[in-house]
């Protein structure tokens, strides 16, 4: 891996922290601000954005004086079916309902791992899908439907 | 005797049979998924934190403690057996724990770490039982100005706590705080932060938050090297220590538990910094220190007394004054919030049964956790090799549906989601998360009580210095910060961390 001259991790973090400061400001600067005395909705993030954009400043500039160590492996695999997971039961338990959305969102869950093979995931998500109804559905009943208008019953 | 009517009422109200059934649901869940490596009390809780709202407060509220001891527990096991603490606070009992069980004797020193906790815990129930009340009354002398001056010092012990940069802590609880005031402002009503989307103006849901920034980047980190986990299957076998044994754990479970008890009130995570001091103790005053390391019975029945006394004491800022000490607790402010309570000093005087329930449930629920994970820890040793592959995808359907049963908001699912993969990238930039969880949830509380300051004091803030109690916290708070900003102590700090990782 090539060594850099600045620490890749703190640089990124140092830009993270500005942008998110950054959008924060904005965003309190078209509330109304207030005064000292009687503070209006954007006074105390705006102080706060403001800190923030400060402390990755600050972050930023360090970075730039050491040589840091790699960020390191990244889960892409991980993060491409762990995080759409809950998307995936969010879209679709109204309208399939929650048997099939639980079902699916494990399902996809499980291709996160590269070890999982097809079969292990259908029925682990079987099993699982089976054990959520008893438990949630029947147990505590909460108040899902199971299966939804999009399935037609 | 005021003392102990209200105990009285507190085992009363926790030994329902209702009662009595979730602190065992949730020790037992907090053990199962405590002793899965890699997982951690706060990730666990936040997981298992939807599960708990369809129930009762009371119920609710001992559960999830049930859970937090439970996760403590399994935490340990995992490090006396595979070397792998479940979360920093078992760190220390890894060192000795580990070394113990290699020379076959895992029974024994998870005996120990079992006998040491409860003892410490029953300890520090009573002592929460004895303080809270007088903290309490003078809790409920505080005004705006002392609340935020309060928080100020639970938000700094938070950064001089979390690991790495202290500037990055800053910048996370900074973050924490300004996510916190997403949602609709309080005195005018305006939504704030919202991106035009109307389900977020309620706020961003804090199980929402919990969980993907605790839970999913958790997970997510744990699928980046799929190593298959080396297991030490030791037979666990003789698992009541020796009469020698007994002798050798006596003064070290003594001295952690009042380590850990006096550091455990703390705010920012004492539990963590009781088990190292303890470890540091128990070194220092051996007659053999250099057994430490190799399997010392001190090195594991110390910092274990004192981690769980922490834990127990750490209930106390929560109950007397509504300030979270670590991000556990305040995970049971947010649950408290979403049942409907107002965490703070009327908790005591307005729901008494609750308050004192809560207390007793401690006691309760530890002696559950000896009576059964020591026969039981065979079957924990078992759910070890179970694979990691075929856990996670269970974690992600209980969390997709936990989160969704709070408010059946499907635009929490969606923060979960952001929120997670926040969550890893601010863990792979080296960013503690505890920290962002407090801001998080004081955010509001901060700003609310800031604004109240303010206008009492017609727009000066040198309210906060002329109050004398708010003036001694946010000197405290300063001193913190100045500490752990001087060179030689944040050589120490690094150091101490260090080792830990």
């Amino acid at each position: 891996m090539r060594s850099s001259k600045f620490d890749t991790t703190n640089l990124l973090c140092g830009l993270l922290f500005i942008g998110l400061g950054l959008f924060f400001a904005i965003q309190s600067l078209t509330l109304d601000l207030g005064t000292a005395f009687r503070m209006g909705p954007g006074y105390f993030p705006l102080i706060l954005a403001c800190a923030l954009i400060q402390f990755g400043g600050i972050i930023l500039v360090q970075s730039l004086r050491i040589e840091g160590e790699a960020i390191g492996h990244i889960a892409w695999r991980g993060m491409l079916f762990i995080l759409p997971a809950p998307i995936f039961f969010g879209l679709t338990v109204r309208g399939l309902g929650f048997v099939p959305a639980i079902f699916l969102a494990a399902l996809i869950a499980s291709f996160a791992s590269s070890k999982m093979k097809p079969l292990t995931a259908l029925v682990l998500s079987f099993c699982l899908t089976i054990f959520s109804i008893l438990v949630f559905s029947y147990g505590l009943g909460l108040p899902f439907r199971r299966f939804g208008p999009w399935l037609g019953f | 005797m005021d003392f102990f009517s209200n105990l009285a009422l507190g085992f009363a109200t926790a030994s329902s049979i209702e009662n009595l059934f979730f602190c065992l649901i949730g020790v037992l869940l907090g053990t199962l998924i405590g002793v899965l490596p890699g997982i951690g009390a706060t990730a666990t809780i936040a997981m298992l934190l939807p599960i708990t709202f369809q129930l009762e407060p009371v119920s609710s509220l001992i559960m999830l403690s049930g859970i937090y001891y439970g996760a403590q527990y399994g935490g340990s096991t995992t490090a006396i057996l595979i070397n792998m603490p479940g979360e920093s606070s078992s760190a220390v009992t890894a060192i000795d724990g580990y070394q113990m069980a290699r020379k076959g004797r895992a029974g024994a020193a998870l005996s120990i770490a079992a006998l040491g906790s409860f003892f410490a815990g029953t300890v520090a129930t009573f002592l929460v039982a004895i303080f809270a009340p007088p903290l309490t009354a003078i809790a409920l002398q505080f005004g705006a100005a002392e609340y935020f001056s309060l928080m100020v010092v639970g938000l700094v012990s938070s950064i001089a706590l979390a690991h790495g940069s202290i500037i990055k802590a800053l910048a996370m609880v900074s973050l924490g705080l300004l996510l916190g005031l997403v949602g609709t402002d309080i005195y005018t009503g305006t939504p704030r932060f919202t991106l035009g989307i109307r389900e977020y103006s309620d706020g961003l849901n804090f199980v929402a938050v919990a969980v993907g920034v605790f839970g999913i980047a958790e997970i997510l980190r744990n699928l980046e090297s799929e190593k298959t986990r080396s297991l030490l299957m030791a037979k666990v076998s003789g698992l009541l220590p020796t009469k020698d044994d007994f002798r050798q754990m006596i003064a070290p479970v003594l001295r952690g538990t009042v380590i850990g008890s006096a550091l455990g009130i703390l705010p920012g995570g004492g539990a963590i910094l009781a088990s190292f001091a303890s470890y540091t103790v128990e070194k220092r005053m051996s007659k053999n220190p250099e057994e430490f390391g190799h399997g010392a019975i001190a090195g594991v029945a110390g910092p274990e007394s004192a981690n769980n006394a922490g834990a127990q004491t750490s209930f106390i800022p929560l109950l007397t004054l509504g300030i979270p000490a670590n991000p556990v607790m305040a995970l049971m402010i947010g649950a408290m919030i979403i049942q409907g309570i107002v965490p703070g000093p009327n908790v005591a005087t307005e729901q008494p049964a609750l308050f004192w329930g809560i207390i007793a449930s401690m006691w309760i629920g530890n002696l559950m956790l000896v009576v059964l994970n020591l026969p039981l820890i065979g079957l924990w040793v078992k759910l070890l090799t179970i694979p990691y592959y075929v856990l996670f995808p269970i974690i992600m359907a209980f969390c997709s549906i936990g989160v969704y049963s709070v408010n059946s908001n499907v635009y929490d699912l969606f923060a979960v989601a952001f929120f997670g993969f926040i969550g890893y990238v601010l863990v792979k930039l080296r960013c503690e998360p505890a920290p962002l969880l407090l801001g998080f949830v004081l955010g509001p509380l901060l700003e609310e009580n800031l604004r109240r300051a303010m206008i009492l004091a017609r727009g000066d803030p040198s309210t906060f210095l002329t109050r004398p109690i708010s003036a001694t916290l946010l000197l405290i708070a300063a001193a913190v910060l100045l500490v752990v900003l001087l060179p030689s102590v944040r050589k120490k700090r690094e150091a101490v961390f260090q080792e830990e990782d």
